[in-house]
């Protein structure tokens, strides 16, 4: 379970604070206007920014003072996800080791990654000869072979069509219940919250709200969210 | 990300730490000796004073001369196109890789007593002229500086956005309402600050000086200096000199701060802009001379060096040779030695809070010149060693941390890019420490890596400065064989030498560079 013990986050003038827990296993959509927070809360859960007072607690374990590499979660960013002087299968193996002194073992690991995403046979392939999808699903490839309980998005899919986006979701969902992971994915669309089919978590006006069913919360979204999902009409 | 709450790793906590001291004591270390040493300026003959009124006479007409010459050959630059125009914008910024020694050699070719020039004036019945002494010491500032000066003014033409001209040209502004409403706001705010970095490089001119000056009327304060020490064996009359110099360095360092002068060396310079007031034969005459005259002002000496030397390099005896290889190793000493400072500084920079600090120490060695460094150096180890023995190390040594701030200026950019777009990213993967180095911050710094390397020892291989304070009869460097040469007037062998000189500086800049670049992947 992930915990957000009265937790507080600034950045500048810039305030955010949760207090909520989300269930291990659970696919949880991060959604609210642009520059709420999303980002920053993931940031914070990810080790890159240092809350201010509370507690991030991952099955009773506090993160505080974990560097990003040694918190049990893997993360996506929304772009630079791959390191483009390194080949695929480089790129993927600093999942497993940061030095990269690879065994055999390891290396067929990382095969059989790409060959999961549908990346087969592309170990030696530069990240700039492959298209946006592609990128994306190598970057998802690592994650996967990271195995670490917890995966954050932080709109790492937002660059591509409404299509592959789909396809992206549907591969991160059946990543997510072959590991057993807890998902924690930042999206503007509502419709990939709803694809995702899990529990939504609203970020907007300095708070982090509790997470509920998507469905429930796009039926009747609170004052906070209604400005940001529905047009004015006039 | 500057945000990072990641600590700097421990080893690159050491190599800060290292860097740093060894710019400090090299700046502050000599700095304090010097100030130890110095006696009063009552001790200043009237021949000093007269050094201190020539640096900065000579300097700030050069830096003028330099400026003036420079703005129409930056306007024609900005708005013409034509073939070859490309290569002339690379071809502005070898002088900093050229040795001013071979500069000189290349202009006593064409302006010296038996020159081109004063070979075409006898023809025509006039009476020769001297490049020594006050204006050629000025040429010599204008043909080093001229391609800066005009990259910088370049530089500002081309910040003025198309966009404005099209506007202009909307309204039908001509040449004349151009030059008022935007290019003389613009060459208002960019002239100070190019006028204040060429005087900052002529006040600590030492070689121009030793070659084209000298005497009473024509002796700059870095040569003063260093005939205080060399001829006169008087430590605490250089130290008050020294004192001097810093003195005028760091006045001119605070100008240039203040008005923050602009990185000469940037990208972007290749392309030209539209312009629709420019099309009258005027103006098109106007470019035409400017371009021409300059390309002649800055080519001819070169090519003179080329022409006389390419045959008397074969020839050259064996003591210019081992003077070479002197000069490689000093080289590449003094460029491993510059990155070795460098590499951690631009990291440490890229990810500390205290930014600030690390870059102005970096920085630091521009506010001082190679003779005040020099001459502190002499100071703290004469009475320990035998320095002449040292003098290679020590020359090695000065030249890493005065090129320092150049290499700063091309590595922090290229550390803070990595840091921004790949910091948090291997940060999530736990990558640090040397596993960082090698995986993420070498590969991708390489191209920076190899342009430093390149400045380095392309700089240091035609340094004459430090290496004529300490250097005896049998360790001198290329330079230094190349200055006694041309004492001696063994014509032929100079311009061998010259020759040499020119290549091999070209040559150690183009391998670095090249090599850091090729295949640096995308």
């Amino acid at each position: 379970m992930l915990v957000l013990d009265h937790l507080e986050i600034a950045q500048g003038a810039f305030r955010l604070s949760a207090d909520l827990q989300i269930e291990s296993g659970a696919l949880t959509a991060v959604i609210g206007p642009s520059g709420a927070g999303k980002s920053t809360l993931l940031a914070a859960i990810a080790g890159f920014v240092a809350p201010v007072s509370g507690r991030i607690l991952w099955e009773g374990r506090d993160l505080a003072g974990l560097a990003p590499g040694a918190r049990p979660l893997s993360i996506l960013f929304q772009e630079q996800n791959l390191f483009p002087h390194l080949d695929l299968a480089t790129n993927l193996g600093l999942g497993l080791r940061a030095d990269l002194r690879l065994t055999g073992h390891d290396r067929m690991a990382v095969s059989a990654a790409l060959e999961r995403v549908g990346l087969g046979g592309m170990e030696r392939r530069r990240p700039a000869t492959l298209s946006g999808g592609q990128q994306s699903r190598a970057a998802l490839a690592r994650a996967l072979l990271r195995a670490r309980p917890l995966m954050l998005f932080d709109e790492p899919f937002a660059a591509l069509g409404p299509a592959l986006r789909a396809e992206m979701l549907d591969l991160v969902m059946e990543i997510a219940a072959e590991t057993g992971a807890t998902v924690l994915m930042v999206s503007h669309d509502p419709a990939d919250a709803l694809r995702l089919a899990g529990l939504c978590v609203v970020v907007a006006e300095g708070r982090v709200l509790a997470p509920q069913p998507v469905a429930a919360l796009l039926a009747d979204p609170p004052a906070a969210l209604r400005g940001y999902l529905v047009a004015p009409k006039n | 990300m500057a945000d990072s709450t990641q600590p700097l790793s421990p080893a690159l906590r050491i190599g800060v730490g290292l860097a740093l001291a060894a710019v400090l004591a090299l700046v502050l270390g000599t700095l304090a000796a010097v100030l130890a040493r110095a006696k009063g300026f009552g001790a200043l003959g009237p021949a000093d004073w007269a050094a201190v009124r020539f640096t900065v006479n000579q300097a700030a007409i050069s830096a003028a001369l330099s400026i003036a010459f420079a703005v129409p050959v930056a306007r024609a630059l900005a708005r013409r196109r034509f073939v070859g125009r490309g290569l002339l914008v690379t071809a502005l910024g070898a002088p900093f890789l050229l040795p001013v020694i071979v500069a000189v050699m290349g202009l006593l070719t064409i302006f010296g007593r038996a020159g081109t020039l004063n070979g075409m004036l006898g023809l025509a019945g006039v009476q020769p002229i001297s490049i020594y002494g006050f204006g050629g010491v000025v040429l010599a500032h204008v043909f080093l500086n001229l391609p800066l000066a005009v990259r910088l003014l370049l530089h500002g033409w081309l910040a003025i956005p198309a966009e404005r001209f099209r506007l202009a040209a909307s309204l039908g502004f001509g040449t004349g309402a151009m030059l008022r409403h935007l290019e003389w706001p613009m060459l208002r705010a960019v002239v100070p600050s190019a006028f204040v970095a060429i005087l900052l490089i002529c006040l600590t001119s030492f070689t121009v000086a030793l070659t084209l000056g000298g005497g009473p009327r024509a002796t700059t304060l870095e040569l003063a200096i260093y005939q205080a020490l060399r001829f006169d064996f008087d430590p605490g009359r250089a130290a008050t000199l020294a004192v001097l110099q810093l003195a005028l360095s760091a006045l001119a360092m605070l100008l240039a701060l203040k008005l923050a002068v602009p990185a000469a060396f940037g990208a972007g310079l290749d392309r030209p802009v539209q312009r629709w007031d420019a099309d009258g034969a005027v103006p098109r005459a106007a470019d035409a001379v400017a371009l021409v005259g300059a390309t002649l002002f800055l080519a001819a000496p070169l090519a003179a060096v080329v022409v006389e030397g390419s045959g008397h390099v074969a020839g050259l005896p064996a003591s210019v040779w081992q003077a070479a290889l002197r000069s490689l190793g000093v080289a590449l000493g003094s460029g491993a030695l510059a990155l070795a400072m460098a590499l951690p500084l631009s990291l440490g920079a890229a990810r500390s809070r205290r930014r600030g600090w690390v870059e102005a120490a970096g920085m630091l060695p521009l506010a001082t010149s190679a003779l005040v460094v020099g001459t502190g150096l002499m100071l703290l180890l004469r009475p320990l060693t035998n320095v002449t023995a040292l003098a290679l190390p020590v020359t090695a040594a000065v030249n890493a941390v005065m090129v320092l701030p150049f290499c700063l200026r091309v590595m922090s950019p290229a550390a803070r890019t990595i840091e921004a777009d790949y910091g948090r990213l291997a940060d999530s993967l736990g990558l640090a420490g040397a596993a960082r180095l090698r995986i993420l911050i070498l590969p991708r710094m390489r191209p920076a890596l190899g342009f430093a390397a390149g400045l380095a020892t392309a700089m240091s291989m035609g340094d004459l400065g430090v290496i004529a304070l300490f250097a005896g009869a049998d360790n001198a460097t290329l330079p230094l064989a190349l200055y006694r040469l041309m004492g001696a007037y063994r014509t032929a062998d100079a311009a061998g030498a010259a020759m040499l000189l020119l290549a091999l500086s070209l040559a150690l800049f183009w391998v670095f560079d090249r090599g850091g670049r090729i295949d640096a992947g995308s």
